[in-house]
């Protein structure tokens, strides 16, 4: 809510004109019947076709006058929804630049997205609408009364006693229904599941010979979506029968109350009219106040879930003033590091130490899921290690500015993720100030040169959304070069090397040799052929580190190493061995 | 084909029917109630006025006229409410009911819909049938049923009154009230520019939403964050823009309408009260309030009206794709005397020939005699044909020529669930339940106990990841295991087929994305499990299938060579230069 009322109070002109005005057309609405009224008790009684007539003029007037009311209302309500949404997206968007790897995992991508498009549209309506009616419906149900009693105070106390009592009826089977919409939902989710899961699944649910429990058990589902249907339709088609009902009593008694009324002459037949008209409206407003409810309830916890990414606080502070570089020749240490990742059951590193000198190559290698991205996460405190420390050129990692660590620090993931642009605005990323030369020579060094310099607009080549223009390989090599363009002092390859051909990536490992002396190079892979040449090879298993050294001295060392090795290489190398 | 879509489609109309019938008492109900309500709504405004009309003025009031009227008011009211119940929960009952039912038999139509169909549609399409169909379909004929019922009689109704009270004021509100609905549509029309431009910026800003936050990380890998956040904002200003131009001008439609009804409202007050003056009255005080309430009501079943045959015709186009579906014919029936099997595993492929397309040849003249026990390999570039293989061996897919047979019998004669049962297949796309992580392993065999479970898990390796999770083996995947690693997918789907025990074996790609080592572990737990038990593998990754006892090298559907590893690289083939690529040697 603090995040709504913030732009409330920004869009303050518009918050307060809109319901105003629309206050204003609704006063209008409240009049008709009073005009109608005099219609009867004084033209027609009278006989006066000037007044008539001049009344039905008045109510055209009030019908325009409405109308240009409405019109204001409607043009404000828009800008201050959309002015809310517009500024949401944005304040979401910054928020979620600052949000650290361990919030982006815990919500997720698509639930940011989500909130990013329609839970913020839902806001949006839900302003839209609370500005235009929220204030309009009870107006005309409280207005309608007080005018009842202008009319006659007598004849009102029936509104008094009937307005709560339809407002019990239609609040009441809302709250009841409301909690059976949402269960109605979540059982209409499980039947698409079900229906997608079949068939996404069907060579297998086949396999197995699952067929019938499959039908079987799509039945029962959709028998309890049936069953919930029914029983919310049940509670809910109250509604339309009780109001009815309760506004024909008090219509009968307004009736009977006019009547004894109009006989003893303190009331008019035209007030009688009147009286009835307010009731019917009355009605008419409660039922869209009803639908108002449901779509603000329905904005509400758009707003809830929304208010809930922005709360989301990031769990990583970073230091006013960095870290002066301390150690001469080390670049990276670990010191008894472990990593729990939030939600997870249990440690996913454990207990890791190495060093890592200027200018060397690491490599690091082990199974799925043994924890060689998480080791390499934590380099760029992309996470905080929950045991130990990582350090950086002889300082703790946690000492560095957010700035600097970039700046030193370039990663190449998993996951080639390029952006809509052109090949060089992606290249820019990673240093905005670089020259066409430093591009091409990242190129180079990314074996990506060749490629580009075959697209027609070589650096201007268009990138489309996410990069699915170029191939796997080729978008692999873009985003080494970017990290290049950044000549960080440490470059960590996650494994970004695994769509490349053995040639290519053995052209890559030569190339990086290259780089200044000074740059430490992490390499992830899961092929032993890629790392033979590092200077130390980190070997992981389980989240233990199993082994660290040279390829060689793997070999004779660490059983592990050995297996993963053999498993690539196998017989060929026994063999090739045996011949030489 | 777009006659068909412009008038109502009478002949999936007519296969409608059936399914109504269960319900045809719901639905007689229904259009009783219907009317009464309608003839209820209708009267209550002339009982009212009557009652009014009773009170001529101070002393004349006909107290027990006013009484009667009251009376009739309150039956009537009484009378409608209990009418609206009943046409609310039949109406449920009737639209519920059938999308149930329709549901129920697509489920078991796409259980026994061929491969060859389910393969040539996407999902979500069949989903959205199954889904969003139904529901348009049960909501769109129904309601649009009932709604235009209650219409016509609530005009028929309203007309008859209004035409016995007063012709020539009928005839005003008569010519009058459509006026609403040309503003409506004049509006619609204007505004409708916007709402297409409003769309395209919105899926433009939602495709950059989408890339920025799936490479969230690299942006902040970067430190790019506020060139990114600039990005966006442009977009998002753009967005606020339209929307705003969108959202205003659509919602001038209620006001002008709105508008439109006011000024009615007032010609049919004047033109009453000149009645009502007149030399020789031709409408009472009561009349007038009657015709004051006709007015204000009388456009709204003009409005639901023009939407229902929209809404019909919408509901018959979306009955019409579930009935194109469940028209689909099925996968051809076991053969009445199809056999059991307790499969050896010796399985023979006789001179098959396979196409999926008529005009495309894939497999031709395949043979091959596979002893029980034995390991195939089948390799070769994509699209050689090694999946359809497998397709033709699981009867996913029937061949077009020649037999495969099982232990001597062709498959075509095996029940397909027994044939099916002897296979444990794990496959490339790894497919897993919405649910626990026990429930998945123990998908071929429900039950299993826990020991069983964790012990096929351990001999795939899948334990030490499971114990890690939250919950363990109770940890709930959500649907397709999208909170589960590649990796991580396919051990839970060996370990599914390891707690099985099949006497067969195919395995699809099913180490792709397995590190190399766990892979080779896996291999050796296959090995162990697949001794004397028959298997296929297909694999591009050659490492995996260097111990088969056979490998079949295939390119465009043809076995090109044949043979163990080391025969193979000696005869320095295709195979050779398959592997040499691999391995850059």
């Amino acid at each position: 809510m603090k995040y709504l009322l913030s732009y409330f109070r920004k869009y303050r002109r518009e918050s307060i004109i809109a319901p105003l005005f629309k206050m204003l057309e609704a006063m209008f609405d409240l009049l008709v019947p009073l005009v109608v009224a005099n219609i009867i008790n004084t033209g027609i009684a009278a006989r006066d076709t000037g007044y008539i007539l001049g009344q039905c003029g008045l109510l055209i007037l009030m019908a325009l006058i409405g109308l240009a009311c409405s019109f204001t209302a409607q043009y404000f309500a828009a800008r201050a929804a959309i002015g809310t949404a517009t500024g949401l997206r944005h304040q979401l968007m910054a928020h979620i630049q600052k949000l650290s790897f361990t919030e982006l995992d815990t919500i997720g991508v698509s639930t940011l997205i989500t909130r990013m498009t329609a839970d913020v549209n839902q806001v949006q309506n839900g302003v839209n609408m609370f500005l235009r009616l929220f204030l309009r419906s009870p107006f005309i149900v409280i207005g309608a009364m007080v005018m009842a009693f202008t009319v006659d105070a007598g004849a009102a106390l029936i509104f008094l006693i009937a307005i709560p009592v339809l407002s019990v009826i239609v609040f009441g089977v809302m709250k009841l229904t409301s909690p059976m919409y949402k269960q109605v939902q979540q059982k209409l989710d499980a039947v698409t599941g079900a229906t997608r899961e079949n068939l996404t699944g069907v060579r297998v649910v086949r396999a197995f010979g699952r067929e019938a429990a499959e039908a079987e058990r799509f039945a029962q589902l959709n028998g309890e979506l049936n069953a919930a249907q029914l029983r919310v339709g049940r509670i809910a088609a109250l509604m339309n029968p009780l109001t009815y009902v309760v506004v024909n009593l008090a219509l009968i008694a307004i009736l009977c109350v006019g009547a004894d009324k109009v006989n003893n002459s303190t009331l008019l037949s035209g007030d009688v009219v009147a009286l009835v008209n307010y009731m019917s409206q009355i009605l008419v407003e409660l039922v869209k106040l009803a639908n108002l409810i449901v779509l603000l309830t329905r904005a509400v916890a758009s707003l809830g879930r929304v208010a809930s990414v922005l709360d989301a606080e990031t769990s990583m502070t970073y230091p006013e003033k960095s870290a002066q570089a301390d150690s001469a020749d080390e670049a990276v240490r670990f010191d008894h590091v472990s990593l729990t990742y939030s939600g997870a059951g249990d440690e996913s590193i454990t207990d890791i130490s190495f060093r890592a000198l200027k200018g060397q190559t690491i490599g690091v290698i082990g199974g799925t899921g043994s924890g060689k991205s998480t080791l390499v996460n934590l380099i760029p405190r992309f996470y905080d290690a929950t045991k130990g420390t990582v350090s950086l050129m002889g300082r703790p990692v946690t000492d560095w500015t957010h700035d600097e660590l970039r700046d030193r620090i370039a990663v190449v993931m998993q996951r080639a993720q390029l952006f809509k642009g052109t090949i060089r605005s992606n290249l820019l990323y990673g240093d905005t100030a670089a020259t066409d030369e430093m591009l091409w020579e990242a190129l180079e060094t990314a074996q990506a040169a060749e490629f580009v310099r075959q697209k027609p607009g070589q650096l201007d080549e268009v990138v489309e959304q996410g990069g699915r223009n170029l191939s796997g390989g080729q978008k692999q090599r873009l985003t080494i070069a970017r990290a290049l363009v950044s000549r960080p002092d440490i470059l960590i390859l996650d494994d970004s090397a695994s769509a490349l051909d053995y040639a290519t990536d053995a052209a890559l490992r030569r190339a990086l040799r290259h780089l200044p002396e000074t740059t430490t190079t992490f390499i992830v892979s899961q092929r032993t052929s890629s790392l033979q040449h590092a200077d130390q090879i980190l070997v992981l298993d389980d989240g233990e580190l199993v082994g660290c050294g040279t390829h060689e001295a793997l070999m004779e060392s660490c059983e592990v190493y050995r297996e993963i090795h053999e498993s690539q290489f196998r017989n060929d190398h026994a063999k090739g061995g045996a011949q030489a | 084909m777009s006659k068909q879509k412009k008038g109502l489609d009478l002949q999936t109309l007519r296969r409608v029917f059936p399914y109504v019938k269960p319900y045809r008492l719901h639905l007689l109900t229904s259009l009783l109630c219907a009317s009464v309500s309608a003839a209820a709504a209708l009267l209550i405004p002339i009982f009212s006025g009557n009652a009014i009309d009773c009170m001529l003025g101070p002393g004349a009031v006909d107290v027990a006229g006013v009484g009667k009227w009251a009376l009739l008011i309150a039956l009537s009211a009484v009378l409608a409410a209990i009418a609206q119940q009943f046409l609310a929960t039949s109406n449920n009952r009737i639209a519920y009911c059938i999308s149930r039912d329709i549901r129920n038999e697509t489920s078991c139509k796409l259980q026994r819909l061929p491969l060859s169909y389910l393969d040539a549609h996407p999902a979500g399409d069949v989903v959205s049938r199954v889904i969003a169909d139904v529901d348009a379909f049960s909501d769109g004929l129904l309601m649009g049923f009932t709604q235009l019922f209650t219409g016509v009689v609530t005009i028929c109704g309203t007309l008859g009154i209004m035409l016995a009270l007063n012709v020539s004021i009928a005839l005003l509100v008569v010519v009058l009230t459509p006026l609403s609905l040309f503003v409506a549509a004049f509006i619609a029309k204007r505004t409708h520019r916007y709402f297409t431009e409003q769309a395209k910026v919105r899926g433009e800003q939602t495709a950059l939403i989408n890339e920025m936050i799936e490479g969230q990380k690299v942006i902040q890998a970067f430190g790019h964050e506020d060139e990114s956040l600039a990005a966006f904002d442009e977009i998002n200003g753009q967005l606020g823009k339209v929307s705003l131009n969108a959202t205003f001008f659509s919602s001038l439609v209620n006001p002008s309408t709105r508008l439109v009804n006011n000024i009615i409202y007032a010609a049919v007050g004047l033109v009453c009260a000149l009645f009502a003056i007149a030399e020789n009255p031709a409408m009472t005080i009561g009349g007038m309030s009657v015709f004051l309430s006709y007015a204000s009501q009388y456009a709204k079943p003009f409005n639901e009206i023009s939407g229902v045959v929209t809404e019909l015709q919408n509901a018959l186009a979306c009955v019409r794709r579930i009935f194109t579906l469940l028209d689909e014919r099925d996968r051809p029936a076991d053969a009445a005397d199809a056999a059991d099997l307790d499969a050896k595993g010796h399985v023979s492929l006789a001179d098959v020939s396979f196409r999926y397309v008529p005009d495309r040849p894939l497999i031709e003249d395949f043979s091959l005699d596979v002893q029980p026990g034995q390991r195939i390999a089948i390799v070769g570039p994509t699209g050689c044909g090694k999946t359809t293989l497998i397709n033709l061996l699981m009867r996913f897919y029937d061949v077009n020529e020649g037999a495969i047979r099982v232990d001597g019998t062709d498959i075509r004669q095996i029940k397909r669930q027994e044939l099916r049962r002897s296979i444990g297949m794990v496959l490339q796309d790894t497919w897993l339940k919405a649910g626990t992580i026990r429930e998945n392993i123990a998908y071929g065999k429900p039950d299993a106990t826990l020991e069983e479970i964790i012990a096929a898990a351990k001999a795939s390796h899948a334990h030490s990841f499971i114990r890690r999770l939250p919950n363990g083996y109770d940890t709930v995947i959500t649907e397709n295991g999208g909170n589960l690693s590649a990796g991580q997918k396919q051990l839970l789907c060996i370990a599914r087929v390891m707690l099985t025990l099949p006497p067969m074996l195919i395995l699809d790609e099913a180490t792709s994305s397995i590190d190399t080592r766990t892979e080779l572990r896996i291999q050796s737990a296959f090995a162990k499990m697949m001794a004397g038990r028959t298997s296929f593998i297909v694999a591009h990754r050659l490492s995996t299938i260097r111990e088969a006892d056979v490998i079949l090298v295939m390119r465009d559907g043809h076995i090109v060579e044949q043979g163990n590893h080391d025969t193979l690289i000696a005869q320095n083939g295709f195979y050779a230069t398959l592997y040499n690529a691999q391995f850059g040697l």
